[in-house]
């Protein structure tokens, strides 16, 4: 259906922002006065446009809520025709607020946080970029839209982890990313390309169908196609979501400032994969195999992505294995089928408030503790910064899914659908969910115990504050989201919300406030909570990091996974290009200038003619106007 | 208006234009630069307003004139655009201006340190204006002959170039340069010639009866498979040897690092699409039989092409070097999508020469930049650039991204069509073409990195930033990139025609969709 209203205007929420991105850049330091406020108006204005837009939604039936923009033919080649649509329905309107909103937030906090960088102006432009190209991809209406969001957002993840490009970190970190989610590029452009290749088309409507039975091309695939196509799209996922066997940039990507963390590597960009997934449900519903792998990347992940996050001592970098880790589960549900869907996207959007509060409030000590990040120096910082204190704290309950906040619902939820799978599969994956709650209780409060209790670690030159005003609102925002989102999500009907999307379960699922499932994940919670109160609570942290087991060990080198690229990638990599550049100055220019020194004399003659070249010219004319004529004489006589 | 004789008229104006620079005083190096910018901007504007009198419903050829000019032989002065020349002619004559304008001082008598006596501003823009009127010409000579000797008279400008104006090896490079030139250039004059006896068969012989060598007229000539394949080979290497493909490729890297930029901008942006054009137009339309018996052999070449040329690419260490060697792997891609034949890939290809025009010459132009500033091609010799000189990076970036086909950059349309209309009729070399979208990340971006990142090096400290005559220069580039990226269909819908018309003439049909249920019967887009 053609949307209406403001809805038909949803081009506005990527142009508002983009307009912000490109007014700033083309405007270059003529802007450094009011850059930041542009930025934010930006953002705010998109945010605006998507609640109104939400607001028409709602007052549609069910079955009317999904609405389409086309706004110009953008390639049309063939039977090859993609059109610049965006499609509004209440999965990528979800995401909108989500983005927008949050979003917004960000944008106000980082007017406080950058407010000594020389950039700041700079550093809006790139987020303007961001949310721009996040707001395309999640409104895409076929899958050439929704790569150029995809890749969109790559770029202003690149622009924003090399931020400080003088640091060669930095610098590295930013090219590292966006190389590894061209590998997961490769899965995407393949899936497009075999999509168009079987459907003779990529449009939603098309493939995916226009309505919950899923009734798009995909219903009639064969499992070998939908098996391909599922994988092939699942590395995409992977790339940008940084799931294994791709996650290895995610950490690295610190090197960018706190609120890029926030947004794009916590509560945005990198759950990209699980909007692409649950998208893509009518073609993941027709290959079992399909599933079960995204549920096994999300399962290993959630475990791989706990255990970094215990051995970090850096406070980012903890907080980046549980974005991984959190990105697992919900990969685990959006692999589950439509038994998993609502969860994948109700963990999405409340891990998006709490994992964006954190993020934020990190960057609020590390505001206090003049940037440093290393947590063994912090220490008993909740004396001097009540509110980061406070809002963090809240953040932390809803992460490890204390009672009744968001997590509780969300996360729980997620383990109750993995449990529910038949056969074995579900039991293991189950397990595994459950086995994760219990070690993100631990490494969560481990991160609380160093930073916030104890005594005092920091040296002498540190002067621990709060952070001013227009930081620390928004992190009471944030920190309201954390403690409702999940409840309001789970309990105000949000399920019925998106069966226009991804379908009713096959068995009606009940809320049940006391599960099973749910009262094992509440004893792991407390020993792992435990745990980390006996060795960061109850005893002093050391200021040097001690040696440390094999796990932890592992567990700080991100599990190997940078050793791992290194000698199976790089190293081979960097030989062949050696071998490569040997090859062409050898062999084929070697066997060229042989061929030429047979004709015109040596090799080193042709080198020397250092004067006269123009004779030889002269010469070479004369040959080939001789060859001409013989040549013409022979076709005359022929 | 469609009687005036556009093409002549903008191959001629070039020329007159470069005779009349090489008659100005030696002294007024400022008068030349000025007169010889004028010349092109005229010349673009033409171009421009003929292009928008391109009628994309009508004929396939069009502004069309024809008049004998070696009757004895049949070689006609002919003259006329398709869609796919009329887009490469607009690249061309755009260029030109831009590359006149950076290269402002590049010819200066008071510049470098290694110049040679010979070499002074007019000769250099005269050489430019020449190798214009060429380029257009090679574009539009519809009669296989003319189209030869356009072929190789672009040589002449080129090598000139390379030779008075290059860096310290430039004598090498213009040798091995004109001797790869000529090698190919002599098999195709064979292949060219051999035409005229088969045309002057009898139409029951297959022939039409009189020597010709006008390309509607050979079209309709029926080759005996064994001769077809003889001179699609001629041709082939011919055009293989300028696209560059791997392993006819060695030249172009040395003519790179040695020739001035600007000029380089114009030999790799445009004077290598001839190669590419050329299969395009001459080796599938004059011989479909022998296009298709090639095609695995080509294709296998095409991918060796993106992956080697990339890996190498990975390996340079003077800028110049590795942008012609990214070249070499996007002609990779130019040549898959030209061979994969589906409407996709070909559309792709033709596209994707306009492209890599633009976004390889602003590579060029602003690494040309950085060695006015640097004197120096070489990576270690920078570090740090972005801090010193903000716009000249930010530039630097967009080109780069472009190189690396960015969605939202034109580069990317064209590389993701050529891609899915591989894909759709030669799996496997798409699946493999598809690794070269990592290592462009790899190659592009580690060169940002080492050159723009990291600390600023001492020799960058105080680097000028972009004047406002190299904004000038490359901006017009980047703002084409920028909306071809989102409105590739204007270009596309000139391009398609022709696209179509070589299907047609290959007798090839894109392969149909697998599943196809009832949605897909309406077709309807929202």
């Amino acid at each position: 259906m053609k949307a209406e209203g403001i809805q038909a205007a949803s081009w506005l929420l990527v142009a508002l922002p983009l307009a912000g991105a490109a007014i700033l850049l083309i405007g270059g330091k003529r802007t450094d006065k009011w850059g930041h406020l542009l930025g934010v108006a930006m953002s705010v204005a998109s945010f605006g446009v998507g609640a109104a837009m939400f607001v028409q939604m709602l007052g549609y039936g069910a079955e009317e809520r999904r609405r389409t923009v086309h706004l110009w033919d953008f390639i049309d080649v063939g039977s090859f025709t993609v059109g610049m649509d965006l499609l509004v329905d209440p999965l990528s309107i979800s995401f909108v607020l989500l983005i927008t909103g949050v979003g917004s937030l960000i944008h106000i906090y980082s007017i406080g946080y950058m407010s000594h960088d020389p950039d700041r102006r700079r550093f809006f432009a790139y987020l303007n970029l961001f949310v721009a190209a996040m707001l395309l991809l999640v409104l895409g209406g076929n899958y050439l839209i929704l790569f150029l969001g995809w890749e969109g957002v790559g770029l202003a993840s690149y622009l924003l982890i090399g931020f400080w490009q003088h640091k060669p970190t930095a610098a590295t970190a930013a090219k590292k990313a966006f190389v590894v989610n061209r590998v997961g590029d490769i899965g995407l452009v393949l899936a497009i390309s075999l999509m168009f290749a079987t459907f003779g088309s990529i449009g939603f409507d098309q493939v995916l169908g226009e309505g919950a039975e899923h009734a798009g091309l995909a219903s009639q695939l064969s499992t070998g196609t939908a098996t391909a196509i599922g994988l092939l799209l699942l590395l995409g996922a992977c790339g940008k979501s940084a799931q294994l066997p791709l996650q290895s940039w995610l950490l690295d990507a610190m090197e960018g400032p706190t609120p890029v963390s926030a947004l794009i590597h916590a509560a945005t960009m990198v759950t990209a994969g699980v909007y692409l997934i649950v998208r893509s449900a009518p073609i993941f519903e027709m290959s079992d195999t399909a599933q079960l792998v995204v549920t096994i990347v999300g399962a290993a992940t959630l475990l791989a992505g706990a255990i970094i996050g215990c051995g970090k001592d850096d406070i980012k970098k903890a907080l980046a294995g549980s974005t991984m880790s959190q990105i697992g589960y919900m990969h685990l549900a959006a692999g589950l089928g439509r038994t998993g869907y609502v969860f994948a996207i109700a963990h999405l959007i409340a891990h998006g408030f709490f994992k964006a509060g954190l993020f934020l409030g990190a960057g609020s000590v590390m505001h206090g503790m003049n940037d440093d990040v290393n947590m063994r120096r912090f220490g008993g910082v909740r004396g001097f910064m009540m509110i980061t204190y406070a809002t963090f704290g809240l953040g932390y309950l809803a992460i490890i899914g204390f009672p009744f906040l968001s997590g509780w619902f969300t996360k729980d939820g997620i383990i109750e659908a993995a449990y529910a799978k038949e056969g074995t599969s579900g039991i293991i994956l189950g397990s595994c969910a459950l086995i994760g709650a219990g070690i993100t209780a631990y490494y969560m409060s481990r991160v609380m115990f160093m930073t916030f209790f104890g005594e005092k670690r920091w040296a002498d030159d540190v002067h621990p504050h709060e952070s001013p005003k227009v930081m620390t609102v928004p992190l009471m925002v944030l920190a309201i989201g954390s403690v409702f989102a999940g409840g309001f999500l789970v309990l105000g009907g949000f399920a019925e919300f998106l069966e226009p999307v991804v379908g009713k379960p096959e068995h009606e699922h009940h809320f049940a406030w006391l599960t099973a499932p749910g009262a094992a994940t509440f004893v792991l919670m407390l020993i792992g909570a435990g745990i980390a109160w006996r060795q960061y609570g109850a005893r002093p942290v050391p200021r040097e990091q001690p040696a440390g087991s094999f796990l932890t060990v592992a567990a700080r080198k991100d599990l190997y996974g940078d050793a791992l690229n290194e000698s199976l990638l790089m190293r081979p990599g960097q030989w062949l290009t050696r071998l490569a550049v040997w090859f062409d100055g050898r062999g084929v220019d070697g066997a060229v200038n042989g061929v030429a020194a047979g004709i015109g004399g040596t090799s080193g003659r042709i080198r020397r003619i250092q004067t006269g070249f123009a004779r030889s010219y002269a010469l070479s004319m004369v040959f080939g106007a001789a060859v001409i004529v013989a040549a013409l004489l022979v076709v005359n006589v022929a | 208006m469609s009687d005036f004789p556009w093409l002549s008229v903008l191959i001629a104006l070039p020329l007159v234009g470069a005779a009349l620079v090489a008659l100005l005083p030696r002294e007024r190096e400022a008068l030349v630069k000025q007169f010889a910018l004028l010349v092109s901007v005229v010349v673009g504007v033409l171009t421009v307003v003929m292009a928008a009198n391109f009628d994309t419903g009508g004929a396939r050829f069009q502004f069309e004139e024809k008049y004998w000019w070696i009757k004895e032989f049949g070689v006609h002065w002919a003259v006329g655009v398709d869609g796919i020349a009329l887009t490469l002619i607009l690249l061309s004559v755009i260029l030109v201006p831009l590359v006149i304008l950076a290269s402002w001082t590049e010819a200066d008598r008071s510049g470098g340190t290694d110049v040679p006596a010979k070499r002074s501003a007019k000769t250099y823009f005269a050489l430019l204006l020449a190798l214009e009127a060429a380029m257009i010409g090679v574009f539009a000579a519809t009669d296989v002959f003319l189209f030869y000797v356009f072929f190789e008279a672009m040589l002449v400008p080129v090598y000139f170039i390379i030779g008075y104006f290059g860096g310290p090896q430039r004598s090498y490079a213009a040798v091995k340069f004109l001797l790869y030139s000529l090698f190919g250039g002599l098999l195709m004059l064979v292949a060219v010639l051999w035409l005229y006896p088969l045309s002057a068969k009898s139409p029951a012989e297959g022939g039409v009866g009189h020597g010709t060598f006008l390309f509607s007229e050979l079209t309709q000539l029926t080759i005996d498979p064994t001769t077809a394949k003889w001179l699609f080979l001629g041709f082939f290497i011919a055009f293989a040897i300028k696209a560059p493909m791997v392993p006819v490729h060695t030249w172009l890297p040395d003519a790179a690092q040695q020739s001035p930029t600007g000029a380089l901008v114009l030999i790799v942006g445009v004077l290598d699409k001839v190669g590419t054009y050329g299969m395009l137009r001459f080796c599938l339309e004059l011989f479909p039989g022998a296009a298709k018996w090639a095609t695995p052999v080509v294709l296998a070449f095409a991918v060796l092409s993106i992956i080697y040329g990339a890996v190498l690419a990975i390996g340079q260490v003077d800028m110049k070097r590795l942008i012609a060697y990214t070249s070499v792997s996007h002609f990779g891609f130019i040549v898959l999508g030209i061979f994969a034949m589906t409407s996709q890939a070909q559309s792709g290809a033709a596209l994707y020469m306009i492209n890599h025009g633009f976004s390889t010459g602003a590579l060029f132009l602003i690494v040309g930049f950085l060695i006015v500033r640097r004197r120096s091609a070489r990576i270690h010799d920078y570090g740090g650039v972005q801090k010193a000189a903000p716009v000249l990076a930010g530039m630097f970036l967009i080109a780069g991204l472009s190189g690396l086909s960015l969605p939202g950059l034109s580069t990317f349309v064209s590389e993701f069509l050529v891609i899915v209309g591989t894909f759709s009729a030669h799996r496997w070399a798409a699946i493999l073409a598809v690794s070269g979208i990592v290592l462009a990340a790899i190659y592009i971006l580690w060169m940002y990195q080492r050159t723009m990142g990291g600390p600023k090096v001492p020799a960058v400290e105080g680097m000028q930033d972009l004047t406002a005559r190299e904004k000038w220069a490359v901006a017009p580039i980047i703002a084409i990139i920028v909306a071809m990226g989102f409105f590739p269909q204007p270009v596309l819908e000139v391009i398609n025609p022709s696209v179509k018309e070589t299907l047609v003439r290959v007798d090839q049909r894109d392969p149909a969709p697998k599943v196809t249920g009832n949605v897909a019967e309406n077709g309807a887009r929202p």
